[in-house]
């Protein structure tokens, strides 16, 4: 199991899946904290629009328009949900709904109306995206590792993902206080001098990068398992917000892991033939650790909760 | 437009472009308006979002009615059998929902998160396992996704028509008591409403809108149809009573209006158009809606920078002092309260006198009445005659000794 197949189908598609999970619970960490969960879910919806229109504009499925066409959709969403919240004085889960469905369906009927027959972009991949396939087919072992030849074959995802990952980690780390204080008491933040509406704003720019760069590899269901699970499960393991982090990702890994093998090997190990979607998985395995949490994390319950019955 | 497209537009409107198209578009209709009205419930709770959470947790049922359904000798694609799946599947994401949040210390919005993507990625898993099934080939259980009405069975096309039209009696027959949970629970709990059943029977609603979308909008979609037409009713009134009759009514316009629209063309699928029919709807109230749209407020904003221009600009001629404000000298020159060359107008004076003297009564009043009722409706624009009776304001007149002229106005 551990040998050159290994390699060639496993190793490529656990990394990314494992590098995306990790992007995504980081910031997914401080969207949980401070309700806005469901941010990931709306940034997520939006992006099958933006790829479309990049296609459309650029008429290639290159990565780079791509990317900025997801993230340019990303920014409007947030823009407009915030627009129709005020103008409308409409409270921010309704404004969110209206926005990101509209956006949706607009992406799907832009589809379908383009003639985008023989290349890849339909709704279903954007769902589920497709680790599977990301497959290194020039290794030959694990010695392929340190031979540059087939290194340069490896699936373009996987450097992508990898500079995203350290990325969101390097900025989670550097603005880790300010975000720590604007997350926990914002008028206390804000009285300190920081600006905390940039800070807010940041964290769901860096959630849509997350998203984007997470999305193209994994599919959006992932990209929302990830933001909310792992660090949702975390949250009621500990009360410190150090623990909690350190938690997310090792239940991101697990999960992303966990989810790829299950889906690669565990239907021949029931005695099925074919791999079921490695994608799905993820989300299911990070659903049941959540599960478990609930039922058995020490910080599991409200603080006060036995008091009010 | 083109002529053909207009013509088969109208076609479906008038429900002419064939049986199972007009089934469609009345079932379209019909869910619309208790999506609208049933979605109006959970908007007033704040709740609208939970809907996403039941929508997508419909797939795995949908994926495990299939199977059972195949397992037992029969058709794997039998609507009924896939809705009530998707029904007991979204029962159970639903229950998941609401023990999270009072169970543990995870928020609302994160158990929503949860349950929506952990159960759609088990789903997925499922529609994986059943693409490899030997008569799972040709499911199409990914039309359930998106929703698609090309080629509906003659029987799938009235179920969903009298699951419409059930839903909508539903509505009628509950809305009494769904409204008064969903405005004042605490009101309603007081006067002997059963508000536990009152809000299943809301969730049930939202269920049962949610499965018979299914095959129309698709389950990533039909949460819009159950949040944007009563955020769109929200902008027309202020009455609970009516958001809920004008969210029925823009839901069936626009469940019929994209039925038609998506049956009048290829490659317009019914779901997204009835979802953008809804927000083009939402958008145009957004803008034009009386009271609570943007024209409105820019209109009354407008106003009330002009009655500030005036008022500050006849105050300053009362005092003798220059208005350098090209502003405030328009509206005094609109008004003809001054001469061109920015000299009083015997209007002018008039009305400058009477607000300077207002101003001074004003004064008065609010060290005469020091409790917030009175002094408080101090703006600098309201006439004090609106607030105090004439004897008090005589009284504070003899206070204030005789009006005096002003400069200009002989």
């Amino acid at each position: 199991m551990m040998g050159a197949t290994f390699v060639q189908l496993d190793l490529a598609p656990l990394l990314i899946g494992t590098l995306a999970a990790i992007a995504c619970a980081l910031p997914g960490n401080f969207l949980v904290l401070r309700r806005q969960a469901l941010i990931g879910d709306a940034i997520s919806h939006v992006v099958l629009p933006g790829i479309v229109v990049a296609f459309l504009l650029t008429g290639t499925i290159a990565t780079w328009p791509m990317m900025l066409g997801a993230a340019g959709a990303a920014i409007v969403a947030v823009v407009l949900i915030e627009a129709v919240r005020r103008l409308g004085r409409i409270e921010p889960g309704a404004a969110m709904g209206v926005v990101f469905t509209a956006m949706f369906a607009a992406g799907v009927l832009i589809l379908e109306q383009t003639d985008t027959s023989g290349i890849h972009i339909d709704v279903e991949h954007a769902l589920y995206g497709n680790l599977e396939s990301l497959i290194w087919l020039s290794a030959r072992g694990w010695g392929s590792l340190l031979d540059p030849a087939a290194l340069a074959d490896l699936p373009p995802e996987l450097p992508r993902m990898a500079v995203v990952a350290a990325l969101i980690a390097l900025l989670t780390a550097l603005f880790w206080r300010p975000l720590k204080l604007s997350t926990f008491d914002e008028g206390f933040a804000a009285t300190l001098g920081l600006p905390v509406a940039a800070i807010s704003f940041g964290l769901v720019v860096v959630a849509a990068v997350a998203a984007v760069a997470a999305f193209d590899a994994v599919g959006s269901i992932i990209v929302i398992a990830m933001f909310i699970c792992p660090p949702a499960a975390a949250r009621l393991m500990t009360n410190r917000l150090e623990r909690q982090v350190a938690w997310s990702v090792a239940f991101a890994i697990l999960s992303a892991v966990g989810g790829t093998i299950l889906a690669g090997r565990g239907p021949l190990w029931l005695g099925g033939e074919h791999a079921v979607s490695a994608a799905g998985m993820i989300a299911t395995v990070s659903g049941v650790i959540l599960a478990l949490a609930c039922l058995f994390g020490p910080h599991r319950a409200r603080i006060g909760a036995a008091r009010e019955g | 437009m083109s002529g053909p497209f207009l013509d088969a537009f109208l076609a479906a409107l008038a429900l002419q472009a064939g049986y199972n198209s007009a089934l469609v578009a009345i079932g379209a209709g019909l869910l619309g308006a208790a999506a609208g009205a049933g979605g109006t419930f959970l908007f007033l709770r704040k709740r609208a979002l939970v809907a996403d959470a039941v929508a997508h947790a419909t797939l795995p049922g949908i994926g495990l009615a299939f199977m059972l359904m195949v397992a037992l000798g029969g058709d794997g694609r039998h609507l009924v059998g896939l809705l009530l799946g998707s029904a007991v599947s979204a029962t159970v994401g639903l229950v998941l929902v609401e023990w999270t949040t009072r169970r543990t210390r995870l928020a609302e919005d994160a158990a929503i998160g949860a349950v929506l993507s952990v159960f759609f990625g088990f789903g997925v898993v499922l529609l994986t396992v059943i693409q490899t099934m030997s008569s799972g080939r040709q499911a199409g259980l990914e039309s359930f996704l998106l929703g698609s009405t090309a080629g509906m069975l003659y029987a799938d096309a009235v179920t969903i028509a009298v699951g419409g039209a059930a839903c909508v009696a539903a509505v009628a027959l509950l809305r009494r008591p769904m409204t008064l949970v969903s405005f004042d629970p605490e009101w309603a709990a007081a006067s002997g409403v059963n508000v536990r059943g009152v809000d299943l029977a809301i969730m049930g609603l939202v269920m049962a809108v949610t499965v018979i979308g299914l095959k129309i909008v698709g389950l990533i979609l039909i949460v819009a149809l159950l949040i944007i037409p009563p955020v769109t009713a929200r902008f027309w009134t202020e009455r609970t009573e009516r958001v809920v009759w004008i969210a029925g009514g823009l839901g069936g316009a626009a469940g019929y209006l994209g039925a038609a629209l998506s049956a009048s063309a290829p490659d317009l699928p019914t779901g997204p158009i009835i979802v953008l029919v809804s927000f083009g709807l939402f958008a145009l109230s957004l803008l034009l809606a009386p009271g609570r749209g943007v024209a409105a407020a820019l209109w009354r904003r407008r106003r009330f920078q002009l009655r500030v221009h005036r008022r500050q600009g006849l105050l300053a001629l009362a005092r003798g002092e220059p208005i350098f404000d090209g502003l405030t000298l328009k509206v005094l020159r609109r008004d003809r309260l001054i001469r061109p060359d920015a000299v009083a107008t015997r209007a002018g004076a008039a009305q400058a006198a009477k607000v300077l003297r207002d101003e001074k009564r004003w004064e008065v009043a609010r060290q005469l009445y020091r409790d917030e009722t009175i002094s408080g409706r101090y703006d600098g624009l309201t006439a004090i005659e609106a607030v105090l009776t004439r004897d008090e304001i005589a009284d504070i007149d003899r206070r204030l000794g005789p009006p005096t002229p002003v400069e200009g106005a002989a």
